[in-house]
């Protein structure tokens, strides 16, 4: 039953897949969503006879390939983490599906995109439940060829097709990481098979690794690489270009993988190799920065966009920062605490955003909403619901899972854990103000889009609103529901053997005493950014242009979105190509063809034309030339025995 | 049947074919259809007995298996000796399976000279297959040379505009190789005493016998691999070509070159081979990233792909010199994998250029419109060839590049610089292609007729199946790969 949770799925691409052209929209709609919904109560069994039962296991599919010693088998590993991300996936997946039934119906192909979404789906489910490097890196370019063929699903377009490049791109930089982590682990360790590697790192502590003349601490190398491949996955900064415009696809896609999965593979998987990380100090720190600065530089950001779900994925890129914050802090179950919790509200605020641009007929820019919060009563109550989890309103989610996230990092008593502290609080400001900025600007401002679009504004059919519903019950309650579970006293006996923290990385257990003042203040923080949102675009609706002017070259600076991509043009893509020709026309055909063949021909010519011996075929000079080499060998042959 | 010599009829089968032909009599139109179906059948039976081959190769036994062997010309020793093992078999059954698609593919692209262009195929055919399965020196010779031959027919006679410059760089190149090949295949003979390979590998040499030797060698195989800076042939002769043309090329001719390393390199000239190591490792990075770096900018899609073999290649050479059974059973994989995907690359270039007669990028756009079944199995070869998980280029790739990590991690980063550039050229190909807003084309744009999806996706199924179950292949490769990582230890 549970090797049945990734194989539905799929099962349902597959068929789709296959018969697409041939298949109604109706059917394709009924065999996803309902191998989906099986697949979601497996999997939300399975998660409470782990967390309930303890139940554990590792199931062997099938052998994938052995060379010498090294063995690789198709496998499904059953433990704590595995299980809430199979339950995860699988529940926000079903979601997405029955919601893509509304908001995709007109589409013609709606057969392949369903194909698609559960092609995804199973992509996702294996490298979640992977037991080595190897599958889940099946897993991890699997989720990634989903992405692209996503982000590009509408691809008459040209920037979405862009775009879905772009995303493929960038996160094969990430696994460039990823693949060199993966090899250094096997010359290292010897093997791939998580258990194994654990098992070994006493062992491979305090050796190095040579690269290029240079000596690196081991774990450290292995750490940081894998590292690499989580950033791009994940979008940390420097490598979180691609997710902004991978909001090219249809929204659906948007909240399925890059809110609540595909953008936390990097993070899970950080949390499953916990058992290597843990063993460096160096790569830890590292990590907490670059979460400190994605949640800081997302947030800043966000508060200038005002494509609603560019903010949106800003949003997403800075909390993803806090989840990685987290890692570094060795505060593993903090991580996936926000994880869960952000699966929800951030799949909820896209859906509902989703809801939004259907009623508006595509429109994204939050300059031409507005009013809408008389017509869609319930789209907006429900985008309330996770604007203020996002923002960390207690009794909604995110308060709790971001609240300890940051208290960790006081608790860390280290300089990289002040730093993170101090980041993470200003963007907790931030964060508040753009959530605010968002849903003021689309619902509460006066109607700017055409008239003619306004009789045609109307509130979601069942099949988009009741996937919204059930996001938002997740939303308010899986924070105080799981806490406990999660980041609990206790909660080392729910992750078990699945989550492994040094004694000394005490973070997690001290945040729990952190004094007074540490737990206040982010939630000041967010009050006051919701308050800040309200004077800016609700009271005194003139004061953020005065502020843009005043402050011209810092809101320049963020509505570029710290010029990376324009950066990144210059400095890689122009320069690349440039290179490229380069060398082709002035290597290729003006050095070695000049050189070689083509300077051979001409003397060849020359001669040729003096002796003009040949007619026309050099295949006759060719066979005379082996003729001579045969001949010449046997004088050689006879020599010898001569 | 125990002592039915099977080499031998896998070989010259299809020459017995390409001699059939001839014989063929009638008016223009009956002898080309006479031509093809003979042609055809020919290459299927062939097909069947590598098949065959393969289903009765014993991967218990170490070596080399059904070994015929007779005195050929006695005075200086040379016999005709054949014989498989572990890492020619897969070569073998690859090379009657290209045959039989390029057959097909070229049933009507091809109108002038239809039986002159079976035959060449049928003649490449033999000879190449021969090259693999040669266990004599001066036999490997003669067939590794005779497979230009045909080649050349192909590209002089059914090739493109600048077929004569394509088809005289190409025999520049390799003839400039084969004249050091054969100097190193002499003093070889000369003093080791023999022709016979398996004799040769427990023969010792001087080192500084072998560090001569090995260039003379290396030269000719990396010619013909191409490994950079001995590559500017290829694209050439692949544009020029005419499909199956290209698909033999790519698949097979270039895949002896990384045989030539296994066969004789690696296991006879040990020594030297760990010498010069760093070598082939410098000049594979260089190939993989100027290779994939080149690809980037072609305005022909031939052009683009015949680069990226070069790239593909440079996986190959720097796994073969590993020295590890990971990394080289990794080349191996690799070899196979791009004989399967570079020759269906080829095939979906030849089906554009069949409808739209030009190769350029910029004349297409948006073709998924009027040819969605083309562009999904094109999808299918272009995630191979950027070694997706799953695809058959995964395993070639990430073996090769777990193993050249042991040995040298510097080239295992380049070859994954390789992995992101390669991602890079194919899907930007992949998007100016068949993405975009739709625009007027080319017309008589049409989808795949049933003879085109036949041939891609009789191509398709082994992609996938290698990726996901690469087992019965690596159980077979895996053991003869071993004894040349414990000659070079000793």
């Amino acid at each position: 039953m549970i090797v049945a949770i990734p194989l539905l799925p799929l099962f349902a691409s597959i068929i789709v897949g296959l018969f697409s052209r041939r298949m109604g929209a109706a059917l394709a709609l009924f065999i996803t969503c309902l191998f989906m919904i099986i697949a979601s109560i497996l999997a939300i069994s399975l998660f409470l006879s782990v967390a309930l039962r303890g139940f554990e296991t590792t199931i062997t599919l099938a052998p994938w390939f052995t060379v010498g010693n090294l063995s690789i088998a198709w496998a499904m590993q059953v433990d704590t983490l595995s299980s809430v991300m199979m339950a995860i996936v699988c529940v926000v997946s079903t979601l997405v599906h029955i919601y893509s039934a509304g908001y995709m119906q007109d589409d013609a192909s709606l057969p392949r995109f369903m194909a698609y979404l559960s092609l995804f789906t199973f992509f996702m489910l294996a490298l979640v439940s992977a037991n080595n490097l190897l599958q889940m890196f099946f897993g991890w370019e699997g989720v990634g060829l989903a992405s692209y063929l996503l982000i590009g699903y509408w691809h008459h377009k040209d920037s979405a097709a862009r775009a879905g490049v772009k995303a493929f791109l960038v996160n094969r930089i990430g696994d460039f990481g990823f693949v060199l982590g993966i090899c250094a682990t096997y010359k290292m360790f010897g093997s791939l098979n998580f258990s194994e590697i654990f098992a070994m790192v006493p062992d491979v502590l305090g050796e190095e690794l040579v690269i290029f003349n240079w000596r690196f601490e081991a774990i450290t190398a292995i750490s940081l690489l894998l590292f690499v491949g989580a950033m791009g996955k994940s979008a940390q900064l420097g490598l979180h270009v691609w997710l902004p415009d991978a909001m090219e696809g249809p929204t659906p896609v948007s909240a399925l993988i890059h809110a609540a999965t595909m953008v936390t593979a990097g993070v899970f998987m950080l949390c499953r190799m916990s058992g290597l990380f843990e063993y460096s100090e160096t790569a830890l720190a590292t990590i907490t920065l670059f979460g400190a600065a994605t949640a800081f530089f997302a947030a800043s950001v966000a508060i200038t966009q005002n494509d609603l779900k560019r903010v949106i994925a800003y949003s997403t890129c800075s909390q993803l920062g806090y989840m990685v914050l987290a890692v570094g802090l060795s505060a593993y179950s903090a991580a996936m605490f926000h994880l869960t919790t952000h699966a929800f509200f951030k799949a909820l605020l896209f859906l509902a955003a989703g809801s939004l641009i259907h009623a508006l007929s595509g429109e994204q820019d939050m300059k031409r909403m507005g009013g809408l919060r008389s017509m869609m009563p319930l789209t907006y109550l429900l985008f309330w619901v996770g604007v203020l989890s996002l923002a960390g309103i207690p009794i909604f989610s995110g308060y709790y899972s971001k609240d300890i996230i940051l208290e960790s990092a006081w608790a860390s008593h280290t300089i990289v854990g002040q730093v993170a502290f101090l980041l993470g609080n200003i963007s907790v400001f931030l964060t508040a103000g753009y959530a605010t900025r968002m849903i003021i600007m689309s619902f509460h401002w006066l109607p700017r889009f055409e008239e003619k679009l306004m009789e045609r504004v109307h509130e979601s059919p069942p099949a988009m609103s009741i996937p919204l519903l059930l996001l938002a019950i997740g939303a308010i309650s899986s924070g105080f529901l799981l806490k406990d579970w999660f980041v609990g006293e206790g909660s080392g006996n729910f992750w078990r053997a699945s989550i492994f923290v040094e004694d000394y990385h005490t973070a997690l257990q001290d945040a729990h005493h952190s004094p007074r003042w540490v737990e206040v203040l982010p939630l000041f923080l967010s009050v006051l950014g919701i308050a800040a949102g309200f004077l800016c675009y609700q009271i005194f609706t003139s004061l953020p242009a005065r502020l843009a002017r005043i402050l011209r070259p810092i809101h320049q600076f963020l509505l570029e979105k710290w010029y990376f991509d324009k950066l990144y043009n210059l400095l890689f893509l122009r320069s690349a190509f440039s290179l490229a020709r380069a060398l082709w026309h002035g290597v290729d055909e003006k050095t070695i063809d000049a050189l070689g063949p083509d300077g051979i021909s001409t003397v060849a010519r020359r001669l040729g034309e003096r002796l003009r011996i040949m007619q026309s075929g050099y295949v006759y000079h060719y066979v005379f030339a082996i003729l001579i080499g045969v001949v010449v060998f046997g004088a050689f042959a006879i020599a010898q025995r001569l | 049947m125990d002592n039915w010599p099977l080499l031998s009829t896998i070989i010259f089968l299809p020459l017995l074919g390409a001699g059939l032909l001839t014989l063929i009599r009638g008016r223009e139109n009956d002898i080309a259809l006479a031509a093809k179906s003979t042609a055809l059948w020919v290459a299927l039976s062939n097909f069947a007995l590598t098949l065959g081959l393969w289903y009765s190769f014993d991967r218990q036994q170490e070596g080399f298996q059904f070994v015929e062997s007779k005195s050929w010309i006695a005075s200086s020793g040379i016999s005709y000796s054949v014989g498989v093992d572990g890492l020619s078999l897969f070569f073998v059954v690859l090379a009657s399976f290209l045959t039989v698609l390029c057959i097909l593919a070229s049933w009507r692209s091809i109108t002038k000279r239809v039986r002159d262009f079976m035959a060449a195929f049928l003649v490449l055919e033999s000879l190449s297959i021969g090259a693999f399965l040669a266990l004599d020196t001066i036999l490997f010779y003669l067939f590794f040379e005779g497979v230009l031959l045909p080649m050349f027919y192909i590209i002089g006679i059914w090739g493109g505009e600048r077929r004569i410059y394509a088809a005289f760089k190409f025999f520049l190149y390799t003839f400039l190789g084969s004249v050091l090949m054969l100097l190193s295949i002499i003093s070889l003979t000369w003093i080791g005493g023999t022709t016979y390979i398996p004799e040769l590998m427990n023969t010792d040499f001087s080192i500084g016998l072998q560090r001569v030797l090995w260039l003379g060698f290396f030269v000719s195989f990396a010619v013909k691999t191409p490994m950079w800076p001995f590559h500017t042939w290829l694209p050439d002769a692949h544009v020029e070509a005419p499909t199956a043309g290209s698909v033999m090329l790519a698949g097979l001719l270039l895949k002896m070159g990384g045989y030539g390393f296994l066969r004789f390199c690696l296991p006879i000239l040990p020594d030297a081979s760990q010498f010069y190591a760093p070598l082939v490792f410098s000049l594979s990075a260089i190939a993989v990233v100027y290779a994939s770096l080149v690809a980037l900018v072609q305005e022909d899609i031939k052009k683009l792909i015949a680069y990226s073999s070069v790239a593909h290649m440079g996986f190959v050479t720097a796994g073969l010199f590993a020295n590890n059974a990971t990394a080289l059973s990794g080349a191996v994989m690799q070899m196979i994998s791009h004989g399967l995907v570079s020759a269906a690359l080829f095939l979906c270039v030849g089906v554009l250029y069949d409808r739209a007669k030009t190769r350029e990028i910029k004349a297409f756009r948006a073709i998924v419109q009027p040819m969605p079944a083309y562009a999904r199995l094109m999808l299918v070869f272009t995630l191979a060839s950027i070694g997706l998980p799953g695809t058959s280029g995964f395993i070639g790739e990430i073996l090769t590049l777990l193993g050249v990590f042991q040995a040298s991690p510097a080239t295992a980063f380049a070859l994954a610089l390789g992995m992101i550039l390669g991602a890079g050229y194919m899907l930007h190909l992949y998007r100016r292609v068949f993405f975009g807003p739709p625009a007027a084309m080319p017309d008589k744009l049409y989808d795949l007729q049933t003879r085109e999806n036949f041939v891609l996706i009789s191509l398709v199924l082994p992609v996938v199946w290698i990726g996901l179950y690469p087992a019965p292949l690596l159980n077979i490769i895996t053991p003869d790969i071993l004894p040349i990582i414990a000659t070079a230890g000793h």
